[in-house]
């Protein structure tokens, strides 16, 4: 018997498929499930003592969709189409095979159904869930770049109707039992004990092999073309919506759409080739390769902490200190008092490490107040923090992170401070942004010992933490910092130390170009539209007036006086002095900056700006500025790889989306190079450099990968 | 060639496009049946030398659907001889069919066409055929697909144009064509619509609204804004106009074209044909030309389609006396003013659909009808008509008296 999934037989004729994929936590789908359902399934047909089937799980959950991993080596498929087609259409023809087999099928849903096991369900005749509070219903495929691809865009809206249907398959949410029930692709709810009883009883009482599809004068419900009037306004503004969400470059919802509106208009059959035609193009789409790349295998890899050196035994933190309790300090607070660590928040004052204290007050009540959370784990949440202006009760850390004023003397000052009241192997860390951790590790006698730990603002909101490796680190500390991040669950990813490290480095580069763009004379709101269509979560002058105007300017300086020599100014840095010096505009914290930020309004860029860089008569296309904002953070990325800061082109690619927004849709800096080529890559940027100056040259080692022919990921 | 000659036209008046217009009980068959009756009866007309009807209409389902050019010709009791078809070119439909039947007399493959239009929107709504350009997902998001008033708000935006300036005009509109109904402009051209009795329906247009200032408009809010944000077609615009910074929307039913139903016909043939059947020849159509623009702003085609006609006529702006550009939204007229150099008091001189409506299969026709009678009326020769055009396209013809 397969190796994925058992039958019984009962004395009814009732058989029982009971799947349950080896060695994984949930099932999943892949080539060897596929073969063995299909055998399975053909067995069960096939023997004529066999009246009705049962599809049920031995796991927790009933099935999920795709296994990731395996789903990873076929994407951005370079197989011809025609290969492409027919290896997913098969799944198509197995669950078609199944529900036109004669005999009636059941769908026992135990737990989670997701994706492709939500489609098997789907394919049978008829669906009864056992009531679990924890059991999540639907199609996330969108999520992933792609499209329910075992008939989910044809039978969902043939079984609940097309307006649902789309609303359950572009956003790619789930549901409940009961809210399944609701829309109707749920036909009967039970208690977990009485599911097979329930799955038995319809098949024994009414048992119809025939799916309301393959019926005859079978109507879509609410109706599909000229007999659905509102479907014209539907599809026109969900087509809008998505363009809007999407700005064109996902072309998962759109064919998502696409699926549903030709699919639906015509017989099953029909409609399941038009979903396997749209399913293959997002399949040879390099979006999908990227987005399960990253966000989900490479992602899960970092979070199972796949950078942590081998050898040193695990070590969470009890204690931690937290120097400074401002934004970023209070932030820290929370995020540890959350994971259940005894925080102490130390600044100044008392009154000063109270008002950081004040955050985690303030998000834990909003908290309670839209339902996230109870009084009473907030108030444990609260117990964790405690707050002093005393060194002394920093003793018994296991780790302590710096949070204060950027200005090294004044970390210095606190670090010997901090080390004096510290056990011998604390680990001390620095949330710094920009300066040097080497530099920062000489007031702490244990150089080995120190590491940055560089979060990102709002600490509550941001997945990801940036660890930085000094000069001296050990693998023990780097060790203990990535179980810190698992134990506060954020995204670690690890480089070494260089000015601005990688993640601020990189993100130097997108403001300054959005400067440069306004010396080039483009007209400010083309800067702003491009980035956004480009996929930014914000415009390159919108973000800077966010982190503030006076900030860039105020970095650069530093910049300036500590590397002397070795200073190369950004090419539009000049813009900040002219801002700031000249025109007084810092930023929106001062309520004026690329900006104008009216009382009671939205904002809208400063009609000034037009004056000081006059917009050219001549404007570049909209891909051109998209390409100079994208391609400009991914070649700094190729720059960072070159120079060891990125150790492994993932830590590049999550740390650009999930740091500062990167599109998604790239699957990150490094992977932009890969989606473009490398070879024409290499030739757009020395297009640019010609065009826009010298920092678009290309570094030699990315010419000569691509020369190699050579890939990040090879 | 041959010369096409207009002989006469009639027109509907336009009824208000809702279920409480006054045309709303009157089927299209029968609008469309009626001016082609009027049309024959006024001119003694042996339908047995009508070589085609052709009628504009851009909703062609339902009870306005197979054929209505050929069945309104039955229902008018033409002879069975005389052929009928309908085209489609959205908001130019009714001009289109002029310049489709005076293409057959100038292509000498016609003596005696009927061109005109009809559309009875309050009972065949706008969009109610569908169509790939904006259900089909795909399409809609490769064409970047945007409802007009959105890409009237969008060409005001982008050109400058004040809720002021588009406010402004509409007054105008509305003046002038309340004079011009006051001082008996249209008598001439304007069959009242009768009901199965006889008695008189609607004699005159009901859209219209004497007196509106510019204060009445400013009370208006503007119509797009809502749908714009909510549904994402805002986002659309500035995916196709990047240089946009934020649409300003300055549309709203006080300055955009009403919904209305009505129905047009013209008669045009030879000048040999005429003669034989004591027809006097008033203008001759000089030329048309028709082209494309760029489909999500797709308001913008009057002026190319313009500069086209005028072109291949060897004509310049100065050798036109009056225009007619229907009044789709206030901006895309403000527009073809300040692009072509036209000042206001050398066209629309009669006011236009912003007062009147827009029955879009019939518009064009009835505009190029109100342009020959003003051009007899001022003793002036030349006249332009142009209309802009779903899906970015413009149409235009140029009439010349005899």
């Amino acid at each position: 018997m397969s190796k994925t999934l058992s039958y019984v037989i009962d004395k009814d004729g009732i058989a029982t498929l009971t799947i349950d994929v080896p060695g994984k936590p949930m099932n999943v789908m892949d080539p060897a499930f596929n073969q063995d359902f299909a055998e399975a399934t053909e067995a069960l047909i096939g023997n004529d003592e066999v009246k009705g089937i049962i599809i049920t799980s031995a796991k927790n959950d009933f099935m999920a969709g795709a296994d990731l991993k395996w789903l990873l080596s076929e994407l951005n498929s370079q197989k011809p189409a025609a290969e492409v087609f027919e290896q997913h259409y098969t799944v198509n023809r197995m669950l078609r095979r199944l529900e036109t087999n004669g005999k009636a099928v059941v769908a026992a849903i135990n737990g989670t159904a997701l994706g492709g096991g939500l489609e098997l369900c789907l394919a049978c005749h008829y669906r009864v869930a056992a009531r679990n509070a924890k059991t999540r219903l639907g199609l996330p495929e969108v999520n992933v770049g792609l499209l329910p691809g075992g008939g989910g865009t044809q039978k969902l809206p043939r079984l609940i109707g097309v307006k649902k249907a789309l609303d359950l398959l572009t956003r790619g949410s789930h549901v409940s039992p009961e809210e399944a029930l609701e829309l109707g692709f749920v036909d009967e709810l039970c208690e977990p004990e009485d599911l097979l009883a329930a799955a038995r009883k319809w098949l024994l009482e009414t048992g119809d092999p025939v799916q309301p599809w393959d019926k005859k004068g079978f109507r879509i419900p609410g109706g599909v073309g000229m007999e659905a009037p509102d479907h014209g306004n539907l599809f026109m503004a969900a087509t809008a919506l998505v363009a809007k969400s999407t700005k064109g470059n996902y072309p998962a919802p759109q064919a998502i759409l696409s699926a549903v509106y030709e699919g639906t208009l015509v017989p099953i059959d029909a409609g399941l080739r038009i979903e396997s035609r749209y399913f293959s193009t997002l399949i040879m789409h390099p979006v999908a390769r990227n987005m399960v790349r990253t966000l989900f295998v490479n992602k899960q890899a970092a979070d199972k902490l796949a950078r942590r050196p081998k050898g040193v035994p695990k070590r969470e933190v009890g204690k931690l200190g937290i120097l400074g309790a401002g934004i970023m300090g209070a932030g820290v607070a929370y995020v540890s008092a959350a994971a259940g660590i005894n925080t102490v928040l130390l600044d100044r004052s008392e009154d000063d490490a109270e008002r950081g204290k004040a955050y985690s007050v303030k998000l834990t009540n909003a908290g309670i107040e839209k339902g996230r959370t109870t009084r009473e784990k907030a108030d444990r949440l609260l117990s964790h923090i405690s707050t002093t202006a005393d060194y002394s009760d920093l003793a018994g850390c296991d780790l302590v992170i710096e949070a204060v004023f950027e200005d090294r003397v004044i970390k210095a000052n606190v670090t010997r401070q901090t080390e004096a009241m510290i056990p011998p192997d604390a680990v001390f860390a620095s949330n710094t942004s920009t300066l040097p951790i080497t530099g920062l590790a000489t007031a702490f006698t244990r150089p080995d010992a120190f590491i940055g730990l560089h979060f990102f603002s709002p600490v509550d909101r941001m997945p990801l933490l940036e660890i930085i490796l000094g000069e001296k680190t050990s693998d023990q500390t780097l060790a203990w910092a990535l179980d810190y991040a698992q134990q506060i669950r954020k995204t670690p990813i690890v480089v070494r130390d260089s000015r601005g490290f990688y993640t601020s480095r990189v993100f130097a580069t997108f403001t300054n170009e959005g400067m440069a763009l306004l010396k080039d004379g483009v007209s400010p709101a083309l800067i702003e539209n491009a980035a956004s269509q480009a996929g930014m979560a914000v415009g390159p002058l919108s973000v800077s007036d966010e982190v503030t105007i006076e900030l860039i300017y105020k970095v650069d300086k530093a910049a300036r006086a500590d590397l002397g020599d070795d200073y190369g100014a950004p090419s539009a840095i000049d813009v900040t002095h002219e801002m700031v010096e000249e025109q007084g505009r810092l930023g929106r914290r001062e309520g004026k900056g690329f900006y104008e930020y009216p009382q009671n309004g939205r904002k809208f860029l400063w009609p000034g700006l037009g004056n000081l860089y006059p917009i050219a008569a001549q404007q570049p296309s909209v891909e051109e500025v998209k390409n100079r904002i994208l391609y400009i953070q991914a070649l700094e990325s190729a720059r960072c790889l070159d120079e060891g800061v990125i150790m492994e082109p993932a830590d590049a690619d999550i740390g650009s989306i999930l740091g500062w927004g990167f599109p998604t849709w790239t699957g990150g800096t490094l992977s932009l190079i890969e989606t473009v080529g490398l070879t024409e890559f290499a030739a757009e940027c020395d297009r640019m450099a010609k065009a826009y100056g010298p920092r678009f040259l290309p570094n030699e080692a990315l010419r000569r990968m691509a020369a190699e022919g050579k890939t990040f990921y090879d | 060639m041959t010369d096409a000659y207009l002989f006469d036209h009639v027109r509907t008046p336009r009824g208000r496009g809702k279920s409480n217009g006054s045309l709303h009980e009157i089927t299209p068959i029968q609008l469309a049946t009626q001016v082609l009756i009027a049309i024959r009866d006024r001119n003694d007309l042996d339908t047995r030398r009508v070589d085609d009807i052709v009628l504009g209409c851009v909703a062609p389902l339902g009870e306005q659907g197979a054929d209505i050019a050929r069945v309104s010709a039955l229902n008018a009791d033409y002879d069975t001889s005389a052929p009928g078809k309908q085209v489609h070119r959205f908001c130019a439909s009714g001009l289109e069919a002029v310049n489709s039947a005076a293409a057959q007399i100038m292509s000498g493959q016609s003596d005696l066409c009927i061109g005109g239009g009809v559309e009875a929107m309050s009972r065949v709504p706008m969009s109610s055929d569908g169509g790939a350009w904006f259900m089909d997902p795909a399409v809609a998001h490769k064409t970047h697909f945007i409802p007009q008033g959105i890409s009237a708000d969008l060409l005001a935006t982008l050109h400058g144009i004040s809720r002021h300036d588009v406010d402004s005009y509409s007054v105008e509109s509305q003046r002038r064509a309340a004079e011009s109904w006051s001082k008996g402009y249209f008598d001439r051209s304007v069959v009242p619509v009768r009901d199965q009795l006889g008695l008189t329906i609607l004699e005159r247009d009901e859209h219209i609204r004497a007196g509106t200032t510019v204060e009445d408009l400013a009370k208006l809010t503007a119509a797009f804004e809502k749908m714009g944000e909510s549904m994402g077609f805002n986002a659309v615009a500035l995916q196709r106009y990047p240089e946009v910074e934020r649409i300003n929307h300055v549309h709203h039913a006080g300055n955009s074209s009403g919904i209305v139903d009505g129905a047009a016909a013209t008669l045009i043939g030879t000048e040999a044909l005429g003669k034989e059947l004591g027809l006097k020849p008033r203008a001759r159509i000089v030329g048309f030309a028709s082209t494309g623009s760029e489909p999500t702003i797709m308001l913008t085609g009057p002026s190319p389609a313009s500069r086209k006609v005028l072109k291949r006529c060897g004509m310049s702006v100065s050798d036109i006396d009056l225009f007619e550009l229907n009044e789709a939204f206030a901006a895309v007229v403000l527009l073809y003013m300040q692009d072509m150099e036209i000042p206001h008091d050398r066209i629309n001189v009669n006011g236009g659909a912003i007062a009147m409506g827009h029955p879009l299969g019939a518009t064009g026709a009835m505009i190029l009808g109100t342009l020959l009678d003003e051009l007899e009326r001022r003793d002036l020769s030349t006249g332009l008509v142009t209309l802009c055009v779903g899906a970015g396209m413009g149409t235009a013809t140029i009439i010349e008296r005899v």
